[in-house]
């Protein structure tokens, strides 16, 4: 609110006061000093992603009149529009439910008070190192009158949120580890116990920043210009000119840096398209026995233990995120191992529509509803194209995306046969998705290029999109599994 | 209670007979299903799919056709449903999308007959025709639903939903060629089977997914749905558009629903979360189930009437490994739990009763509430339904009306609005809310305020008193403490305890038991007070001269050697100090002609009569002259319990938000928030808005502040369009005109905008207030007359 409502003939002398400070740069019309002596911050990095050109997105949003209304509202909403809504404007349906979504998390009706959504945000981005989310939430939580002690680290926070950290690890790493004496251990504290629907709130919030900090690192979307690290207050190095000249990415080099590369994967589209329609047609005439299926989706598991990131390409956050969290050693481990043995979690026993939304829905009225609505956005969401080609029924490779991911998580479809994952999937691809969702801070920008190199960026954000809302009811379906076995 | 009689005709041979009874699965069990006959029920799940026999005292397994060292997935089964012509008959739904038959007949161990496997998705759902043996039908999450002649190896027909997923399929007990579907996006859709081209009909039943639908047994017509959205609707299907006839609200998602054999409004649900009951509904009395089964201990899966003409026996099957068979007689019926008799009390002291009309004529010779003048004896009737099976009641309501002097609740509000509770600093907070208090002839509050100033003021306005202390029978009192007071003044002030037995007696004074106080100030000036037989006693401390004190009972350095002797008056309850006034006048007199004394040194006690005094001097403080505030925590906050215990509530709460951090440790969070709950609440009875609201402003529970951040969204339309306002405050998207619109001035409202909730118009609101002075109608020319409330 604080930057929408400056009256209007203030807004017209700041404009000319900027005006006269500040010379318009004829390529990217970002503003650029002129030699007063002022102390301006300049953003450090160009865009909202590092991964995505900032012109496909804001060619995105300038277009479209519904972006622009959705926008329009957000700004409303907080006084600013972040770098993750400029990345999803990319599908404005999706957006729309999204922000609705997290702006009811934050700031409507709850069990939980306002400084403590934020918090818990800041606890669950930090449990992936994403300096970006904790940046942003700790300006929120301050401003919402949080204790700035708490930022010290989670022990200075009160007993009851420091007990939720044992939640917010195993949630982000191991989901399927978590049983109902965790439940009863918050449920059950004396005086610092959590009330059902306290932590229901809790627990969507801490799965919505764990699936969100994967989405910022998997679209590497970089920081605020108001946060740490997203300024910096050193001029140009040739102050006449304006950053777009000293090309960071903004075009030229960006788009040729793998010409040989781009012939060798010339078919790659084709290739998928000519797979997923074999599929389609083969499916009827050879039916796999049941045995082979229930063996593709275990070889599914163990080999998505294979996939390993060998890239280690370790990127310093700022500010010192791991104060936010205890035991950072403590990361996604793959599903299946020898000696410890997880009994495989069957959508047919416990499904979001049928039994995670009742639960939701009845603690915490109207976010089963939304949160309905965005999964089935996510999951749903799509133009009928493939890089160039039109009208392609992609569900099937939607729904591969989908159950891979809760295949990474020991969730398993009874109605599914895992061998269309390998088909449909490649190396490269399985290796950004692993990457993503179990260690997202690992992503790196060869990674996200690397995958599906003809198809376009804002398809690419709808994988990411895909993942993210996989793997948010991935972790949502344990918890409420395990407070459903509490209950009863 | 039920009739037997036309149960046994209906039956053919030997009258089914049993008792309720369980037994143990070995897994949780998806769905059940009874053979025609009513002898045996298969359960299906994802790891069990077996055949018990219904004996007279037990169950008894009689197959298991799950088979094979591992068995495939075909065996996981998400339905199951027996054939109701061919006994052989059973199909199941596999959670992996294939429909399986089975033939009891088969001599092999591997019943299984016919395999398809066309669905892509789990199929929910599979029926048999009713009348026809080789027709089934099957609803699947891929969206589409089949038919399937068993003589073929393939479908016969699909029907496309053209939606996410079909979670149930029923045909019709009367009509040969149609079904019923339900589907995840809340419609239900009738098709003809000869027709897979189209539905016959489609209407939208629930918001979000339908579970379940089930056809009336008898009546054609009838299809019972139950959803996601906790209810259960009948919808006659008879009418050009499906019509909602009754709707049934449970508490959680509605998972199953059957029709009650022989009972035409009676049906039976389960639910899918949480609730683990069995509920049987007379859906003409949607609001209490008719018959309850709590047997269950997680969630029941499958509910299958054990005889289609026999209402009394009830079979289900639960994810908690158990199979039971309940006897109707057996059922709790929550009706008689129900309390028919209901009380409340309203605002102003009214009283309402109901109760049944034999309790009420039984007692109409008994006098009426003595308070009440009048009651009003008020019966209700309702037409008896023959068929209904819930016991009549007719209630009678009678209405109290409360003497309106004796328990108005003026004093209440008066004082709710008058209170400071922040703005200014402790002391003048407290001196002016005892002065409320003291207007509103309410002494012993007063006297609380002030001596909370007294024993919460800082102290580092007062400095070192003078050495002489002197007390009276210091070892008889109960608590005794000194003050430092400014250089002159110096008081041995008593604490007496609150004594809380006290507060149901008439007399509920701050006592001081026995032997009377005797205070010297440090000027060796000493004053005595003295009470004679029959009299209460004010004793004041002295203290210098300040004259921002209007009200407390004192007499400065000047005047020490007067006496104060008030007349014995032992303070009333507040509810009667209206009859009473004589003591809180002499206090007003007190205070006209003795000059003005500063608050912050004064000690009030009140003293029960004594018959004799001795007077004793000590010569050094009981206590170090500098004591912390945090001494008389113990007593303050037993002395807030105090209030609140009395029901006054609201000095409690005012008390705990004046003395802020200096008391707040000491109350547990609990209780704190206990009270500021009971206050706001009575606070909003009163429609007092702005003190409730103000209350939650200024409480440091968080679970109270959180109150005012709630419900926070003010949903408008526009004026001009009737539409509701989307995004912006003052232009409609729609009409693209400014909605809101001063009447007076015709200016465009930004900020503060008061409207009428009759006619809708209003404006700025310092031009609706300066309208009204001069006119009673609305603004806008729409000839609305403001009578009383605006808005």
């Amino acid at each position: 609110m604080r930057h929408a409502v400056a009256p209007a003939e203030n807004v017209e002398n700041n404009c000319f006061a900027v005006t006269r400070l500040l010379k318009i740069c004829t390529h990217c019309e970002r503003l650029s000093k002129k030699d007063l002596g002022v102390r301006i911050p300049r953003p450090l990095v160009n865009g909202p992603s590092r991964f995505i050109p900032e012109k496909e997105i804001l060619k995105v949003s300038k277009v479209d009149p519904r972006t622009q209304s959705i926008f329009e509202d957000a700004f409303a909403a907080l006084g600013r529009l972040d770098n993750i809504s400029l990345v999803m404007s990319f599908h404005p349906q999706y957006l729309e439910s999204f922000l609705r979504t997290q702006h009811y998390l934050l700031q409507m009706d709850g069990p939980l008070s306002l400084h403590y959504r934020h918090y818990i945000g800041i606890m669950a981005a930090a449990r992936h190192q994403c300096s970006y989310l904790v940046n942003l939430h700790v300006n929120y939580f301050l401003q919402v009158g949080g204790n700035p002690k708490w930022l010290n680290g989670l022990d200075e926070a009160p007993q009851k949120l420091q007990q939720l950290g044992e939640l917010n690890k195993i949630l982000a790493h191991r989901p399927w580890l978590l049983t109902k004496e965790h439940i009863e251990r918050l449920l059950k504290a004396e005086e610092h116990s959590w009330s059902l629907a306290e932590l229901i709130h809790a627990v969507v919030l801490l799965t919505h920043y764990h699936s969100l900090a994967s989405f910022t690192f998997g679209c590497g979307i970089t920081p605020e210009i108001h946060c740490d690290g997203g300024h910096t207050f050193r001029p140009p190095s040739l102050s006449q000119y304006c950053v777009c000249d000293i090309a960071n990415g903004n075009g030229h080099a960006y788009h040729h840096d793998d010409p040989l590369g781009n012939q060798e994967m010339c078919g790659e589209v084709e290739v998928l398209m000519e797979r997923m329609k074999q599929l389609q047609e083969c499916r009827d005439d050879e039916e796999a026995s049941q045995e082979e299926m229930a063996t593709r989706f275990e070889r599914e598991k163990t080999e998505s233990m294979l996939v390993v990131t060998t890239e280690d390409e370790e990127c310093v956050p700022s500010r010192d995120i791991s104060r936010h969290f205890e035991d950072p050693s403590y990361g996604y481990k793959d599903f299946s191992r020898r000696g410890e043995h997880v009994p495989t979690f069957r959508v047919q026993d416990y499904s979001w529509e049928d039994h995670g939304f009742s639960l939701v829905n009845r603690l915490y009225p109207d976010v089963g509803q939304m949160l309905d609505e965005k999964f089935q956005m996510a999951y749903n969401l799509t133009y009928n194209t493939m890089a160039t080609h039109k009208d392609v029924d992609t569900s099937m490779l939607r729904r591969a995306i989908w159950n891979y991911i809760h295949c990474m998580f020991g969730i398993r479809y009874d109605d599914y046969d895992y061998g269309e994952i390998n088909e449909l999937l490649d190396r490269s691809f399985k290796i950004y998705i692993k990457t993503m969702v179990c260690s997202p801070e690992k992503t790196t920008k060869r990674m996200y290029e690397s995958f599906w190199r003809q198809f376009q960026h804002s398809e690419k954000v709808h994988v990411n999109l895909l993942l993210m809302e996989a793997r948010m009811q991935a972790e949502l379906l344990y918890a409420l599994r395990a407070i459903t076995r509490y209950m009863t | 209670m039920e009739k037997m009689s036309r149960v046994t005709t209906a039956l053919s041979s030997s009258a089914v007979s049993g008792r309720t009874m369980f037994c143990h699965l070995d897994a949780p069990a998806n769905a059940i299903s009874v053979c025609r006959d009513a002898t045996q029920v298969v359960v299906a799940g994802r790891n069990i799919f077996k055949i018990y026999a219904l004996e007279e005292e037990q169950f008894v397994e009689k197959l298991n056709l799950r088979v094979g060292r591992k068995p495939s997935l075909n065996f996981s089964c998400a339905d199951v449903m027996w054939h109701q012509m061919e006994e052989n008959l059973l199909a199941t739904a596999a959670t992996n999308g294939a429909v399986v038959t089975w033939n009891l007949g088969k001599p092999s161990r591997n019943k299984q007959d016919q395999l398809f496997t066309e669905h892509k998705r789990t199929v929910n759902k599979v029926c048999f025709h009713p009348t026809e043996v080789y027709m089934l039908l099957s609803g699947s999450q891929d969206g589409f639903m089949k038919c399937f002649d068993l003589r073929k190896k393939e479908s016969v027909s699909t029907f496309s939903g053209q939606s996410e997923s079909v979670r149930d399929v029923q045909f019709s007990m009367k009509d040969y060629f149609t079904f019923a579907a339900s589907f995840e996006n809340g419609n239900v859709q009738l098709w003809d089977i000869r027709r897979p081209d189209r539905y016959e009909r489609m209407f939208t039943a629930h918001t979000g997914p339908v579970f379940c639908c089930d056809w009336h047994p008898d009546d054609r017509g009838w299809l019972a749905t139950g959803g996601r959205d906790k209810m259960v609707k009948v919808w006659d299907m008879t009418t050009n558009r499906a019509k909602e006839i009754y709707c049934v609200q449970t508490i959680a998602s509605v998972a199953r629903v059957k029709w009650r054999p022989e009972r035409k409004f009676h049906l039976a649900t389960c639910s899918m979360m949480v609730d683990h009951n069995i509920y049987v509904w007379d859906v003409r009395r949607p609001f209490i189930p008719f018959a309850t089964f709590e047997e269950h201990k997680d969630v029941t899966t499958g509910i299958v009437w054990r005889h289609q003409h026999d209402p009394h026996f009830l079979l289900s099957g639960s994810k908690d490994s158990t199979l039971y068979q309940h006897m109707f007689r057996d059922a709790t019926r929550p009706v008689d739990k129900a309390n028919p008799e209901g009380l409340c009390f309203g605002l102003f002291g009214d009283l309402a009763f109901a109760a049944k009309e034999s309790l009420i004529s039984s007692d109409a010779n008994r006098k009426p509430y003595p308070g009440g003048d009048r009651r009003y004896p008020i019966f209700f009737f309702k037409k008896p339904d023959p068929t209904e099976q819930f016991a009549h009641v007719s209630s009678a309501l009678s209405v109290f009306e409360t003497d309106l002097d004796s328990n108005r609740m003026d004093w209440f509000v008066k004082t709710a609005q008058l209170y400071l509770l922040s703005g200014k600093p402790f002391a003048e907070l407290c001196d002016h809310n005892a002065k409320v208090a003291q207007e509103l002839k309410r002494p012993q509050v007063s006297t609380t305020w002030t001596m909370l100033r007294i024993m919460f003021s800082d102290p580092a306005n007062l400095t070192t008193p003078g050495p002489n202390h002197n007390l009276s029978k210091l070892g008889t009192l109960p608590l005794m403490n000194s003050f430092s007071m400014k250089e002159m003044g110096s008081v041995m002030g008593t604490e007496s305890r609150l004594d809380r037995s006290k507060g149901e007696s008439r007399q509920d004074n701050i006592l001081l038991e026995p032997g009377n106080p005797h205070i010297s100030n440090n000027n060796e000036e000493n004053e005595e007070t003295e009470g004679s037989e029959g009299q209460a006693e004010y004793m004041f401390g002295d203290a210098e001269l300040d004259d921002d004190d209007l009200y407390s009972m004192e007499h400065d350095n000047q005047t020490e050697e007067q006496e104060y002797t008030l007349p014995q008056e032992a303070f009333q309850l507040r509810h009667e100090i209206m009859d009473n006034p004589s003591a809180p006048e002499h206090l007003q007199q007190d205070k006209a002609d003795s000059p003005h004394v500063s608050g912050n040194e004064a000690e009030v006690t009140c003293l029960t009569p004594i018959e004799s005094f001795s007077l004793i001097s000590i010569s050094q403080p009981l206590f170090s002259p500098h004591l912390p505030a945090s001494f008389f925590c113990p007593i303050v906050r037993e002395m807030l319990s105090y209030y609140a215990e009395q029901g006054d509530v609201q000095m409690a709460v005012s008390v705990l938000i004046v003395l802020g951090d200096r008391i707040r440790k000491e109350i547990d969070d609990l209780t704190q928030e206990h009270w500021y709950m009971s206050y706001i609440d009575l606070l909003q009875r009163f429609e007092l808005w702005n003190v409730s609201n103000e209350v939650i402003k200024l409480s440091t529970c968080s679970a109270i502040t959180c109150l005012n951040q709630a419900s926070t969204t003010l949903h408008i339309n526009c004026s001009n369009c009737k539409r509701p306002m989307s995004n912006k405050g003052w232009i409609c998207d729609r009409c693209h005109q400014c909605a809101s619109v001063c009447a007076v001035c015709h200016h465009v409202v930004k900020g503060l905008f008061v409207w009428c909730q009759g006619c809708s118009h209003g404006g700025h609101l310092e031009h609706i207030m300066n309208w009204l002075k001069s006119s009673a109608h609305c603004p806008a020319g729409c000839g609305h007359l403001y009578v009383t409330r605006l808005w």
